[in-house]
């Protein structure tokens, strides 16, 4: 399978200017070596703390931040070295949603003025009345109705307006979204409603994701493969079922633990990590992660471990994983997927609400 | 969902409105703005029909009718060359409001475009323009305009480019400031993500989401452009003799302060009331516009 997307040692480094003559007294290393790659119709999924850099990798990919270093190929193509104006042209391809639906969609623009706009950018719908019908099909599509196109988006609840930000993503076709935080602004009842409908359009029109996310219990639902990100460089990539099966890393491991289990026969290791995420000013040496690591050794704050496949597309950047304890213990007999489990029961919901409508 | 039960939780459809019409609601329960929009259309309905309304000749002078009281003749009295007072206020009018007029949209087309230049833009041109504005604003607003005034040559064209200009720093302020915080909201990133060119996202996108700030101090910058016109034809450099203006009927008037105070009276009282009502417009303007209270 070729790829669709491949990122490289993909970094992006804030200068920190301080005083009146804007000296640069620092950089920030928001993203520091970054490498994944992504095949059409496939999701990848990035998780971690806050500030762990991973909505920069988001815009980064996109071009919406200049990177600093590293290449970013799209079908194929290195999209760094390309003009303004030929990465406009390129945005057909790759679109963006963002987490907060009621900072994303521009207050002063009705709904069909806000689709319509990427069909007149990029010469998909150039009279007046395909555009329309076009607009109409996008909101059908996402499940509203055509003649919301005459309303302003403040008349539309959250997840209406997640439906509008993704249909705007849709207008032109994209093979690849970044959907930043997509559900996390969402209530509980919403998120599982947005996430089907990612998945349906996903289905439909082979549409490539990189799905950034805090959340484990969303993440799972979605993703193919999962991609944990720690003071801005990946720590462990594996497929979804191995990364929750066989969490390898520390950081993995303890992200995992903060998941809550429905099951009260499953036991999992209750080791919360103690302390914030260390200043990106300053990141620690050696292993980024040895402040808050339950299993740190002398060498980890020495040597800094680079992430490596063990042959089977699992990849640690910690070399002691084989000497920990294993991280899952279940009870017996229960071979249910515990996390599963909040959405599904969300699902249940939602499915009989539309049965009941229609 | 289905679009049956979508559609419910759309605020009511009857009661579909843009931003603008929720403005005019907010505003229409506001009393004093709404006195105020009262008056200032008065004034333009004056101004406007001026020929038509005004009883004489603004500029006809009677030698039998000199300094006279108001009276039945003329309602307002006459001033030192029995010219009528209120033909002579009505046409005045047109010189303070299209002074006002002229001189902010001056002030508006210069400093707007040059604000989301500088804070859309940023980098150098935000530092020049920036610093230009700094010094401008640090000159007090009449003191500037009557120098630019004086340096353009008296006449009435010229005084509104002087208040013009002079009232163009704070524009350019303004709109670089709302340019800066919305610009960074996420509607204007996902306006890039699209694939506008940046042109294009700020006037499109950046634009008209500070509009609402703009109109404020565009009602309330032709209150001090009003002020700024009387003065400057009080002092001779703004409506030539015999042409009507406030200014310049407050400045013949003060000679005869004591002996025939209705010459100051009626124009001062025109001044005062259209600077108040654009004030409470703006105000009124400002209350209705803002987001926080919704």
């Amino acid at each position: 399978m070729t790829a669709l997307l491949e990122v490289e040692g993909l970094a992006k480094h804030f200068a920190v200017r301080r005083g009146s003559f804007g000296l640069v007294s620092g950089h920030v290393r928001a993203v520091d070596g970054v490498d994944f790659h992504l095949a059409a119709g496939e999701t990848l999924a990035i998780v971690g703390e806050s500030g762990c850099g991973k909505s920069t990798v988001g815009r980064l990919v996109l071009r919406l931040i200049e990177p600093s270093a590293g290449r970013v190929r799209f079908e194929g193509e290195d999209l760094l070295p390309l003009s303004d104006s030929a990465m406009r042209a390129r945005r057909r391809r790759m679109q963006l949603i963002f987490q907060d639906p009621y900072a994303s969609l521009n207050p002063r623009m009705t709904v069909g003025a806000m689709l319509g706009e990427p069909l007149m950018l990029h010469g998909l719908a150039a009279k007046e009345g395909e555009r329309r019908a076009r607009v109409g099909e996008l909101l059908t599509l996402v499940g509203l109705r055509p003649d919301h196109a005459r309303h302003y988006p403040h008349e539309f609840s959250g997840g209406q307006r997640q439906r509008l930000a993704i249909a705007r993503a849709l207008a032109v076709e994209p093979k690849l979204i970044v959907a930043d935080e997509p559900v996390s602004a969402l209530d509980v009842s919403i998120q599982a409603q947005v996430i089907n409908l990612m998945r349906a359009l996903q289905q439909r029109f082979g549409l490539a994701y990189i799905f950034i996310s805090h959340d484990l219990a969303v993440v799972k639902h979605i993703a193919d493969r999962i991609a944990v990100m720690y003071l801005g460089k990946i720590v462990e990539t594996a497929t979804t079922d191995e990364l929750f099966r066989n969490p390898r890393h520390p950081y993995t491991r303890a992200l995992l633990a903060a998941v809550p289990l429905p099951d009260p026969t499953a036991q999992r290791e209750r080791r919360l990590l103690e302390g914030d995420i260390p200043s990106a000013l300053s990141p620690p040496g050696g292993c980024r992660f040895h402040t808050r690591c339950p299993f740190v050794r002398d060498a980890c704050r020495r040597d800094e471990p680079q992430l490596a496949d063990d042959g089977t597309a699992h990849a640690t950047a910690c070399p002691y994983w084989p000497e920990f304890p294993p991280a899952v213990q279940r009870g017996a007999g229960n071979d249910k997927d515990e996390d599963r489990v909040r959405l599904e029961r969300l699902q249940a919901a939602f499915v009989s609400e539309q049965r009941e409508a229609s | 969902m289905t679009a049956a039960s979508l559609s419910a939780v759309v605020a009511d459809e009857s009661h579909e409105e843009n931003p603008w019409a929720r403005a005019w609601r907010r505003l229409k329960r506001r009393k004093g703005a709404m006195a105020g929009l009262v008056v200032v259309s008065l004034f333009v309905l004056l101004a406007f029909f001026a020929p038509l309304v005004a009883p004489y000749d603004p500029v006809a002078t009677s030698w039998s009718a000199v300094r006279k009281a108001p009276s039945w003749a003329h309602w307002m009295g006459t001033d030192e060359v029995g010219r009528d007072i209120l033909s002579r206020v009505i046409w005045g009018s047109r010189a303070s409001l299209s002074a006002g007029l002229v001189s902010v949209g001056i002030a508006l087309g210069v400093g707007v475009p040059l604000g989301l230049l500088a804070g859309y833009g940023g980098g150098w041109i935000d530092s020049v323009l920036s610093r230009i504005v700094d010094a401008m604003l640090a000159v007090p607003f009449l003191i500037l305009a009557i120098a630019l005034a004086a340096f353009l040559g008296p006449s009435l064209g010229n005084a509104m480019i002087a208040i013009g200009v002079t009232a163009t720093p704070i524009f350019v302020r303004l709109t670089r400031g709302q340019t800066l915080a919305a610009k960074v909201e996420d509607y204007v990133e996902a306006a890039r993500a699209v694939g506008n060119p940046h042109w294009r996202i700020a006037l499109r996108h950046v634009l008209p989401n500070i509009v609402p700030p703009l109109l404020v101090q565009a009602s309330l910058a032709i209150a001090g452009a009003i002020i700024a016109e009387a003065a400057l034809s009080f002092l001779g450099l703004g409506q030539q003799p015999p042409a009507p203006s406030w200014g310049s009927m407050l400045n013949s008037a003060q000679r005869f302060i004591a002996q025939a105070p209705w010459m100051a009276f009626w124009p001062g009282f025109a001044i005062f009331f259209a600077v108040l009502a654009f004030n409470l417009l703006g105000d009124g303007l400002r209350d209705a516009l803002d987001p926080r209270h919704r």
